[in-house]
């Protein structure tokens, strides 16, 4: 620009088109340093939320199921969670990234970006214009690892873990791919901003990560049956202090999570986060009283089971609803959630052991509905300015398109991951033996005490 | 010579050493232990799951004493432990044949 300022005394020479030229070039070099300034913002709050939502996994995630099992069994649940760490991304390199975000199909995305061709440092305008693709990319991948480590908690402390790589594998191309790609990848079947043929809403995953994970871990405690001894033995939580120090780390990374859906740093980030907060503490209020009411005292494992209910179902409407519809979406997933957990479960007897099931499965099953029920226009026009969203607003069509997604959601669950378990038990067998069971995992699959008392 | 075995509250623990270090007691063990007595335990709760704890956290206390202070001793271990709620634990006294200091060989109440 230093060049283009005219020298005192020299001005009368310039013509008049010069000038125009020289403050054309100044706005194009002016729009250039906001566009930069701009992807920087955006760009550094992203990679914090991908880190955020990292953290989801390990620690957060690790150590609300460790602290739920038994004593023998902390290390072998927690390296399933961790092994999804290293093992989905590694996938999500070859693979899955193009399978759910690359060009494709309504249903699944090509094999354009396998290996990551393609996928440089550069936006694509379509999914995040002022963040680089490679950003996108890892953020998404964080959300492609909690969403199976979430199942675990359903055959907790009874599955081999070569079995339970092998189901993560399968279960990642065959259920989470296609499931991303029809919600959030370009053309997808049910993509509410890139032309899906019924668009549902999901900010951060209600039927993307939570539906899917959780009714696949309906199925897989189904299939796999019973903890020797359940309900007979008694298998408490060795330890809810850590659990309640992983569901602290949930919450704070949930603002990741859902936030960092905005893909970018402005008012939409800022709506999701406040969304977000809210629907936990209501959730966590919701748990504890309908605890309180029916067994006399408000326990410490449900209230941050309820704030983690509150997440789960606030995760697809964040970023499209009001702070008090997001009150209302906790308070209702909370109260939910433990009827589900408490009593459904009890009913039917099925031992979903941790409660992927009940908490994930139902709270985002009912945040994907309410969704549909509580989305703004003003707080997300995403469907254009002023035009109406929700149930709320008078767009009942809407509730039928979210019905459409959780719907699809279950029956892609159901049916992959049955057909995932057959064929997993056919090659090498899911459950570890009954001597190892008692053993524990943590001797059995791994070698190793997570408590050595002896020394 | 008299050993003296209690089981007592954890929560006591502090109140019944002060009261024995006074009345001149020098040497004990102290066990964290688990188990119930008529108290029969206690039921917990996890995600409406109904779980009954019946071997409950205690602490097992022994000391080993001349037989002049026996009385004493109870009367410490009483005072200190007792809240008269069920679950205050119990005294258990047997007789000691022998103490042997691993130092220096003593034997007897010296060794005490």
């Amino acid at each position: 620009m230093a060049q283009t300022a005219p020298v005192a005394g020299s001005s009368a020479t310039l013509s008049q088109a010069d000038r125009i030229a020289a403050l054309e070039k100044q706005n194009a070099d002016n729009a250039a340093l906001i566009a930069a300034a701009q992807t920087a913002g955006d760009n550094g709050w992203m990679l914090v939320s991908a880190a955020l939502v990292l953290m989801m996994s390990g620690p957060g995630l690790a150590l609300f199921y460790g602290g739920l099992v038994r004593k023998k069994n902390i290390l072998g649940t927690m390296m399933q969670t961790f092994a999804m760490m290293a093992v989905i991304t590694v996938l999500w390199a070859f693979v899955t990234y193009s399978l759910a975000f690359g060009e494709g199909n309504a249903f699944i995305g090509g094999l354009h970006n396998v290996f990551l061709r393609g996928v440089g440092l550069a936006p694509d305008v379509k999914y995040a214009a002022t963040i680089p693709l490679q950003t996108f990319m890892v953020y998404q991948l964080m959300f492609a690892i909690i969403t199976p480590a979430l199942i675990t908690g359903a055959f907790a402390e009874r599955m081999k873990f070569s079995a339970m790589l092998v189901f993560m594998v399968l279960w990642a191309l065959i259920v989470y791919s296609p499931m991303a790609h029809m919600v959030w990848g370009k053309g997808g079947f049910l993509n509410a901003s890139l032309g899906g043929r019924f668009p549902c809403l999901d900010f951060a995953g209600g039927t993307v990560v939570h539906v899917t994970s959780g009714v696949s871990a309906l199925v897989t405690a189904l299939y796999l049956g019973k903890r020797l001894g359940y309900p007979k033995v008694p298998m408490p939580p060795h330890s809810v202090v850590l659990s309640f120090i992983g569901a602290c780390l949930l919450w704070v990374g949930w603002f990741g999570f859902n936030a960092g859906s905005a893909l970018s740093s402005g008012t939409l980030a800022t709506s999701a986060f406040v969304a977000t907060h809210f629907g936990a503490a209501a959730a966590a209020i919701g748990w504890s009283v309908a605890e309180w009411m029916r067994q006399g005292k408000p326990s410490a494992l449900g209230a941050i089971s309820g704030a983690v209910a509150g997440l789960v179902a606030i995760t697809p409407a964040s970023g499209f609803v009001t702070p008090m519809s997001a009150l209302w979406i906790g308070l209702i997933a909370g109260v939910f959630c433990y009827f589900m957990v408490v009593k459904v479960k009890a009913a039917f007897g099925y031992d979903d052991s941790l409660d992927a099931f009940g908490v994930h499965g139902a709270g985002g099953t009912m945040g994907a509905i309410l969704t549909g029920v509580f989305a703004n226009s003003i707080v997300n026009p995403i469907f254009g300015a002023g035009k109406a969203t929700g149930l709320l607003e008078g767009n009942w069509h809407q509730l039928l398109n979210q019905l459409i997604g959780v719907v699809i959601a279950w029956v892609l669950s159901i049916v992959g991951t049955l057909v995932i378990l057959f064929i997993v038990d056919k090659l090498i067998g899911l459950r570890v033996s009954e001597d190892d069971e008692r053993e524990g995992l943590d001797l059995s699959q791994h070698g190793e005490e997570g408590y050595d008392w002896a020394h | 010579m008299q050993k003296i075995e209690a089981v007592i509250q954890p929560s006591k623990l502090d109140a019944v050493k002060d009261a024995l270090v006074e009345i001149g007691v020098e040497g004990m063990t102290i066990t964290e232990a688990r188990g119930h007595g008529r108290q029969k335990g206690h039921t917990e709760f996890y995600r409406g799951r109904e779980y009954s704890v019946d071997l409950l956290p205690k602490v097992k206390l022994e000391i080993v004493v001349a037989d002049e202070m026996l009385d004493k001793a109870i009367l410490a271990i009483t005072g200190a432990a007792r809240t008269g709620t069920i679950g205050d634990g119990k005294i258990f006294i047997s007789k000691i044949d022998e103490a042997i200091r691993i130092r220096n060989d003593e034997r007897g109440e010296i060794a005490l």
